[in-house]
């Protein structure tokens, strides 16, 4: 028979571990242990190294994929230009030359404009006017790529073909980047609807990281008796200028993984021409256009392996525009699409 | 008149500007009005730059809801595709297969995603793990859709040998993680630190403070969030290409290949049929609209600032 004791304390510690106290047990019931919190909490971790998950199985698996491919060419294939599937001869240059030059004359084109209107909207615009102008570039940033493609196929390359090539031709085509026949596809139409879907982007980027800097910056440079422009150039673009750069990079990130549009109007042909309006290729288009009636398996992991590639390529680019935005915006991040 | 200096007025600073100037006051006025120039030749190539961006986009804008809103009809919710020759048919099948991909992408994606929101904002704050979670998804966001296409083609369609609605929805909720997890975080970051501090103090556990406390007072702004990575993911296409493949036909299984709008719309988008053009324009429309819903709703719930440029 055991003892009979009065002290709570001494009961409490000498409580047997399968008897809890009434309290606790209630209290487990209700969910209020530590079990159930940390549960919630490893649920809760779980789902979010899901994400990095992802990323690991999507390198995972296109490697595994493209091994064939990987094993067969080897670094030659990034190098080489050949690209016939009968004869089972594949090289991704034409691709990666076709996406490195849509993109950088779509930056080339996006960036200045973009510039504009993020200095418009964060110092210049009235406020009334702030409001709309950002909704519209939001919702233009949210609208499909297949979208922007139809718009491309139906108005942009009868556009190119009839009026603004010809134009070009006759105005800059000295300079032999516009010669060959205009079919109105071409590297030239993909970089403009390239460059139309990365403007709201880069432009949104830009603004959220210049409003991040602190309107002391800005009254501190206008008492000095600087004009708005010396105001905007030394207090706002020159501490912001890391975070614009990484708004660029994120639109280059954007531009190199951008599919249907450009499959849409680029003229899917794999071949490197010195000419802006022959038809080209890039990494994404070429996926998006042979993957679907690849047939060997050689065709297939040398696809997969350009996909790999694209992969690999816009983490890395995405990576460095990511640490850069926040390097400027300090945890408060500027969000994309 | 006395020379003598005391009887003189002081100099006003009217007068020593209306001295006639020497050679360095001069450079000071042609330097000034250099600097006015620039002030007001830049603020005019703003001005410029948002005009000639702002116009045409809207423009193209306008465009797409002019063709989408002549060529929409009741046929496009109630048919499916006509064969080729015939007119009318509708799209009544992609709309269905959208749908269904859709709700099995959002079943997976959004638990997952706000889950991994809550592990951000609620258990993560100032862990390193947390940043680099958080960079991840970032990072994620950036990948092109056509690589999650493909991996998941890789993962479920080449094994199982055939396409299937149900690769297409796995490809659409792994796109929709990322963005869910950053919203999510975003969101409760706004719910003020003395509810969750009030609910702990009446002896609520962790759990359920987080449950009914942090994520219903952000859930306006959580669901917001969830409609727009809905609304980005009704519109790819590029993920759908390998493994939801498309059909003509009605199709509910989730082992067969499904119909969707996006898929539909760049199918008809690059055929020679000018009826079919007619569908896509509709489809588009159907899409545009579905996206603005869910842009404005996002504008009226997050806090300004919240959700700036999310897309």
């Amino acid at each position: 028979m055991p003892p009979a004791v009065t002290n709570f304390v001494a009961e409490a510690a000498a409580a047997p571990e399968g008897a809890p106290s009434p309290i606790r047990q209630f209290l487990n019931a209700r969910g209020s242990g530590g079990t159930a919190d940390g549960v919630f909490k490893g649920v809760m971790l779980l789902c979010g190294l899901s994400i990095f998950g992802i990323v690991l199985f999507i390198f995972t698996i296109l490697t595994v994929n493209s091994k064939l491919s990987l094993k067969q060419f080897g670094f030659h294939f990034f190098v080489h230009s050949g690209w016939d599937p009968v004869s089972g001869d594949f090289g991704a240059l034409p691709f990666i030359v076709g996406t490195l030059e849509t993109s950088l004359l779509a930056l080339a084109m996006a960036v200045p404009l973009a510039m504009g209107v993020a200095i418009f909207l964060s110092e210049l615009c009235p406020a009334k006017l702030r409001t709309p102008i950002s909704f519209v570039t939001e919702l233009l940033a949210a609208i499909p790529s297949v979208v922007y493609g139809l718009w491309a196929v139906f108005v942009l390359v009868p556009l190119m073909r009839d009026s603004l090539g010809p134009l070009l031709f006759k105005y800059l085509g000295w300079t032999h980047l516009f010669d060959g026949y205009n079919f109105g596809v071409g590297i030239l139409t993909a970089s403009i609807i390239l460059a139309i879907m990365i403007l709201p982007i880069i432009s949104s980027i830009t603004r959220d990281i210049m409003l991040a800097v602190p309107t002391s910056q800005r009254e501190a440079v206008l008492a000095l008796g600087a004009t708005r422009w010396e105001m905007i150039r030394t207090g706002v673009l020159r501490n912001a200028r890391i975070g614009i750069v990484g708004a660029v990079i994120l639109g280059l990130g954007r531009a190199l993984g951008e599919t249907m549009a450009v499959t849409m109007v680029i003229g899917n042909h794999p071949e490197i021409a010195k000419s802006l309006f022959a038809p080209g290729y890039t990494l994404a288009s070429v996926i998006a256009n042979e993957f679907a009636e690849a047939s060997g398996d050689l065709y297939l992991s040398a696809l997969i392996e350009i996909g790999l590639a694209l992969f690999l390529v816009t983490v890395v680019v995405n990576a460095i525009a990511r640490a850069l935005v926040w390097a400027v915006t300090r945890g408060a991040p500027a969000r994309t699409i | 008149m006395s020379t003598n200096p005391f009887h003189a007025p002081p100099p006003s600073d009217r007068d020593t500007l209306a001295q006639p100037p020497d050679h360095k006051s001069q450079w000071v006025r042609f330097n000034t009005a250099r600097r006015y120039a620039t002030n007001h030749l830049i603020t005019g190539l703003a001005v410029l730059s948002t005009v000639l961006v702002i116009v045409p986009l809207v423009a193209i804008l306008i465009y797409l809801i002019y063709m989408g809103a002549s060529s929409l009809n009741l046929d496009f919710f109630t048919k499916i595709p006509a064969p080729v020759g015939e007119t009318g048919g509708g799209m009544a099948n992609a709309i269905v297969g959208s749908g269904i991909v859709l709700a099995l992408a959002s079943l997976i994606g959004v638990p997952v995603g706000i889950a991994a929101g809550v592990y951000l904002a609620e258990f993560g704050r100032g862990k390193l793990l947390a940043g680099a979670i958080r960079f991840t998804a970032d990072v994620l966001n950036g990948v092109p859709s056509i690589v999650m296409g493909i991996s998941i083609y890789a993962l479920i369609v080449k094994p199982q040998q055939h396409f299937s609605a149900f690769a297409g929805g796995v490809a659409l909720a792994v796109m929709m993680v990322p963005t869910i997890a950053r919203t999510t975080e975003e969101m409760l970051a706004t719910v003020p630190h003395a509810i969750r501090e009030a609910a702990l103090g009446l002896g609520v556990p962790k759990w359920r403070t987080v449950l009914s406390v942090s994520l219903k007072t952000a859930s306006p702004g959580i669901i917001t969030g969830c409609m727009l990575a809905f609304a980005r993911v009704a519109g790819e296409t590029a993920p759908l290409l390998f493994t939801a493949f498309g059909n003509q036909f009605w199709s509910f299984k989730l082992t067969e290949p499904i119909a969707a709008l996006p898929l539909q719309i760049y199918v008809y988008a690059v055929s020679p049929y000018d009826e079919w053009h007619r569908l896509a324009w509709a489809g588009s429309l159907v899409l545009i609209v579905m996206i603005m819903v869910a842009v404005t709703l996002v504008r009226i719930y997050a806090s300004r600032g919240v959700l700036k440029g999310a897309s």
